[in-house]
């Protein structure tokens, strides 16, 4: 269920972070629009609806894990030395929960808009009624804070997938001898990547280079 | 007493047959009302246990270790005989017969030899249903090798792990009948005395080894598969905790114990490195299949091997035995090493080794065949030595490692005690003066899945069930005696650890009742382990307390008991006054040094009984005839 | 060379345990790790202390009866290798070794560095098995099995059961353990039969007996004498979905 709702989650973000790079041709505002329409309006929200039920039960399988998971390993060594485990893979639970958390002000801040009324783009319609999501992404990212955060919000998600995506078809039994040491690589790959794409959209406007 | 084996009558190929018609069976519905104990979770114990519980009888099993899958048949590497002849190369019930008849030097039971080849084939298709994964050809056939003291291929293997596999295979089925309710486990639980009540056996006493608790429990039949008793020589491939505690005990309960002197020594073992070793590790005899065994030509020659030109090697098994060479039966090749060691020309650390050179197969199959065939048993050589023996010929030294004496039965393998039925290794049946290499693994399941079960219904169908409990006074007192034994030892408090008795045991053992035994060597050692024993029970320092996990107190408890079988074993070998299978007597040897048998003042198993502390054991006799095969002197040359 | 020791002493189950200093004098690089207790344990014994107990059988890594976690690692530094295989010239003169129990709520301590392992042999009493009688089996050539699955099942079935993959994960999971033998049974003809129903026995048998779950952090692998591949997981993972599938 973990790997299942992971998978969904890791496309979702995928997705949306290839929709967002259409700021980078300028075109965000038109994709925002497109997006409301007709037959991409059904894409978005049942993806939407997908997502949240996705995270539901990512989040409360994962809490039941861990708390089974204490319980089976009351007690630690004196000395603990790891020898596979990665510091992301033990620290699932801290980087879901900073996903968790960003989630919320994401939501709050580009969805709902109540962070900064003052620039969202729902305030600020063109002629023909278009919300003007340029100016709220741009506005916000120029304030080093708020791009701070963004920065440390897909920090976490990097750190999640670098040991989710391969832990993932790892637990759907996709793995041989000859394909794991591949998925754990490419994995990490997709992870920095991913990290690198969505972290490069609030640094590149905070220096500038995108107006 | 000339003792009766209850041969059937009737030719060899049928007697195991007639058998089986003759005896008696118990009904399905009154299965369920018998007990039955066994002693012990290797292959013998673990198969006969599932077996005896799959019928519908009430099974008790009680193993020191903590899961029966531990029990030390774990560690057989090689293989398993079996007269398959899959490979078209000549085998057959007859031949396999035949060479084990030989290889015990004519010491050994041709009626239960005969038995062990027939149902030997049964035991690898068993095995195979249960899942053993056995090494298979490209095509999907079962794979087979050659072994020492064999000239056909007829060894099945699971790459060096085969004993673990068949055990686990047994372990499997023994857990299916926990999981129904037949079998009862009994774990971390030693068994320190047999229960005899009007001359049969019919319970145990054993102690919790977690709790230190002493426990009886009652049963309508006792099994004993408990393994050999090499730890005698404390050196050994055994297991840390094998010992010869429950035949011992059983000895001093009445059973008749046979054989004691024939006593395997391997040829294919690590050498000894220091003082403080526990135990000596074994590398399957099936490595001799491809490496070539060498000394150097010179005395005391401290060249590193490779620089060691062939002419100046002596590859003397190939030397002496042309047409066996680098596989000759087991003692052979022990001896013939021990003979260059002795002569100045062995290697390594104190010159007690000789090579075991592989270059020769890697240049003719390839490193990569090797591998495949031996890789375990190279990386085991590595972790232990520390040394490659890819690029340089492996040391190996003879290591004490299997008995073939054991506690005396007839041919249903129920022993002179009525109800008391021993099994495997425990038992000195199959294999007498010396045992072939993959044939523990054939005996110890012929024995506990082919045998037992219907044996033992003849004897419980003329058994009432549950009459005797563990109010009986047998119980009590026994039960007295064994906490009475344990105060004993916890009381001495003197100044020696059960360990260093042990090893003092060991180095008498190994010097004077080893590979080669004199009369006054022998003699020597009668005079020394009873004064050892004496000062023993005056300086043995035990640790700790008897009510609770003491591996101390288990320690000297088995070592008290070789202190006392020690004795016996080197008596026999005293009596036993020829050269015959691994017990090999000085006096009686040919001028180039190999046994010369006796065969007509020893051609009988010798079957000890127990005529109390102090007493010297009375000694019996079971006259071995010999109908189908001729009385040859054993060569490999 | 010379060591010292912090040994986790604990009286029974019941007692909470404690880590105490003993040093290791002249010990040889040749003996085992095991060896080097065994003398630790003679000097305590002739000072009338009580010696630290501890598991071992066959002593050549076959028998699974032994295992310590030193230095924080189970079975120790050395790969592929049981503790009584260990031999001392892998350490150096002067190290400090943390010996401690194997721990997971599933081994409680019987007493020192010894644990109760009967949860893992409750594991596969629930199903890790063939349901043959003994007799009545057809003739071993009657099925064929190609080498290639004979191999991998073999790879999965050498496992010795010492329950270091357990005491190494990070969540006290058995799953590389119940693993080995699902994969090992499900790879061969006799053993697909029951395959679907095995699994699923098993698996619950496991989370029944307080093992925890797995959260591929492949440290049973790191750690397991034997080299079991954390492929056999994804393989009992397959053999789960199967086996649901088929429901």
């Amino acid at each position: 269920m973990m790997a299942v709702t992971g998978q969904f989650m890791i496309l979702y973000v995928i997705a949306h972070v290839l929709g967002n790079y259409t700021i980078f041709a300028g075109a965000i505002n038109a994709y925002a629009e497109g997006l409301r329409h007709w037959p991409y309006t059904i894409i978005l929200w049942s993806s939407r609806t997908l997502l949240l039920i996705s995270v539901f039960l990512h989040t409360w399988y994962g809490i039941i894990l861990k708390l089974e998971n204490r319980k089976a390993k009351p007690e630690t060594y004196a000395l603990t030395r790891y020898r596979s485990a990665s510091l992301a893979g033990r620290t699932m639970v801290w980087s879901g929960l900073l996903i968790a958390l960003f989630l919320i002000f994401h939501l709050l801040h580009f969805t709902f808009q109540v962070i900064e009324p003052g620039i969202a783009a729902t305030a600020h319609p063109d002629a023909l009624g278009r919300p003007d999501v340029l100016t709220m992404v741009v506005g916000s990212f120029q304030r080093a804070g708020i791009a701070a955060l963004y920065v440390v919000g897909v920090l976490g998600l990097g750190l999640h997938l670098y040991h989710g995506i391969e832990s993932s078809i790892q637990t759907e039994g996709l793995n041989n001898d000859r394909t794991l040491p591949v998925v754990v690589r490419t994995g990490m790959a997709i992870s920095v990547v991913l990290f690198l794409m969505y972290a490069a959209i609030p640094v590149s406007i905070l220096m500038g280079i995108l107006k | 007493m000339i003792l009766d084996g209850k041969i059937p009558s009737g030719p060899l190929p049928e007697k195991w047959d007639l058998r089986r018609a003759e005896m008696k069976l118990v009904n399905p519905a009154n299965k369920r009302k018998y007990r039955i104990i066994v002693i012990g979770a290797g292959l013998a114990g673990s198969s006969a246990a599932a077996s005896l519980g799959e019928l519908g009888y009430n099974v008790d099993v009680f193993f020191f270790q903590d899961s029966p899958r531990r029990a030390h048949s774990i560690a057989a590497q090689g293989g398993i005989n079996a007269a398959k002849n899959y490979p078209n190369d000549g085998d057959s019930v007859e031949r396999l017969f035949h060479d084990t008849i030989k290889g015990g030097d004519f010491r050994s039971r041709e009626a239960n030899v005969y038995r062990l080849a027939q149902l030997s084939c049964g035991i690898i298709d068993q095995a195979v249903a249960q899942g053993v994964p056995f090494a298979r050809d490209y095509a999907g056939y079962l794979g087979t090798r050659s072994f020492g003291g064999a000239q056909v291929s007829r060894t099945f293997y699971a790459r060096g792990q085969t004993g673990q596999q068949l055990l686990l295979g047994a372990y499997g089925a023994l857990l299916r009948q926990v999981k129904l309710g037949t079998v009862n486990l009994h774990p971390r639980t030693e068994m320190l005395d047999l229960v005899v009540v009007n001359g049969e056996a019919k319970g145990v006493i054993v102690r919790d080894l977690v709790t230190g608790a002493i426990g009886s429990f009652a049963a309508d039949a006792v099994c004993l598969c408990s393994g050999g008793y090499a730890n005698v020589f404390f050196l050994t491939t055994n297991s840390i905790g094998s010992s010869v505690n429950a035949t011992w005990r059983a000895y001093k309960r009445g059973a008749f114990f046979a054989n004691p002197c024939f006593t395997q020594i391997h040829p294919t073992c690590i050498p000894v490195t220091g003082e403080h070793q526990a135990k000596l590790t074994l590398m399957s005899e099936s490595l001799r299949n491809d490496g070539r065994v060498w000394v150097p030509k010179l005395k005391g020659d401290q060249r590193s091997p490779e620089e060691i030109p062939e002419s100046e090697r002596d590859y003397f098994l190939e030397r002496r035995y042309p047409s066996y060479g680098n596989l000759a039966a087991r003692d052979v090749s022990s001896r013939a090493a021990k003979e260059v060691c002795d002569q100045g020309r062995g290697v390594g650390p104190g010159g007690r080794g000789v090579y075991l050179d592989f270059a020769d197969a890697i240049r003719r199959l390839g490193a990569d065949t090797i591998r495949e065939r031996y890789g375990n048993l190279f990386e085991m050589y590595e972790r232990i030595t520390d040394e490659n023996a890819y690029n340089r010929p492996m040391r190996i030294y003879p290591a004490p490692h299997y008995t073939m004496g054991g506690l005396w039965v007839d041919y249903n393998l129920e022993s002179n005690v009525r109800g008391l039925f021993v099994l495997g290794e425990a038992n000195f049946s199959d294999h007498g003066a010396n045992r072939l290499g993959a044939s523990a693994l054939m005996q110890g399941l012929a024995d506990g899945y082919f045998i037992l079960p219907y044996t033992i219904a003849n004897y419980l169908a003329e058994t009432k069930p549950g009459v005797i409990t563990t109010h009986f006074s047998e119980f009590i007192q026994s039960r007295e005696e064994v906490s009475a034994f344990t105060n004993k030892l916890l009381s001495v408090k003197g100044k020696r650890t059960p360990a260093e008795f042990h090893r003092e045991l060991g180095k008498l053992m190994w010097n004077n009742v080893g590979m080669t035994r004199s009369e006054a060597s022998l003699k020597e050692a009668l005079q020394k382990i009873p004064a050892l024993r004496e000062e023993f029970w005056q300086n043995v320092l035990v640790a700790g307390a008897g009510m609770k996990l003491n591996q101390e107190l288990e320690r000297a408890g088995r070592v008290a008991d070789l202190l006392e079988f020690g004795e016996l074993l080197t008596r026999d070998a005293l009596q036993r006054d020829e050269s015959c299978g691994a017990h090999f007597r000085v006096e009686h040897r040919t001028p180039d040094g190999e046994a010369v048998r006796n065969d007509k003042d020893f051609s009988y198993v010798s079957a000890w009984g127990y005529q109390g502390d102090g007493r010297e054991p009375e000694l019996h006799k079971e006259p071995l005839a010999f109908e189908n095969v001729d009385l040859a002197v054993r060569s490999y040359k | 060379m010379n060591l010292t020791l912090y040994v986790w002493r604990q009286e029974d189950r019941n007692d909470k345990g404690r880590l105490v200093q003993y040093e290791a004098r002249d010990i040889s690089r040749d003996v085992s790790f095991l060896e080097m207790l065994d003398i630790v344990n003679e000097g305590l014994v002739k000072k009338g202390d009580d010696p630290i107990s501890f598991d071992s059988d066959c002593r050549e890594g076959i028998c699974g009866m032994c295992g310590q976690v030193v230095n924080g690692v189970a079975h120790g530094p050395r790969k592929k290798t049981t503790v009584c295989q260990l031999h001392m010239r892998h350490f150096k003169d002067g190290d400090t070794l943390y010996i401690e129990p194997f721990r997971a709520r599933a081994f409680p301590v019987i007493k020192d560095l010894i644990v109760d392992r009967t949860a893992m042999e409750k594991i596969i009493e629930s199903g890790g098995y063939i349901s043959v009688h003994t007799g009545g089996v057809p003739d071993g050539n009657a099925v064929l099995i190609a080498k290639r699955d004979a191999d991998a099942a073999m790879d999965a079935a050498e496992c010795i059961g010492c329950g270091a993959c357990i005491a190494a994960c990070p969540n006290g999971s058995a799953m590389l353990f119940t693993a080995a033998k699902v994969s090992h049974l499900a790879m061969l003809p006799q053993g697909r039969i029951e395959a679907g129903s095995r699994v699923c026995v098993m698996t619950e048998e496991m989370l029944k007996q307080g093992f925890g779950n797995c959260s591929n952090h492949y440290e049973c692998e790191a750690v397991c004498p034997k080299g079991i591949k954390v492929r056999f997981i994804a393989k009992l993972y397959r053999e789960f979905i199967k086996a649901k599938g088929n429901l």
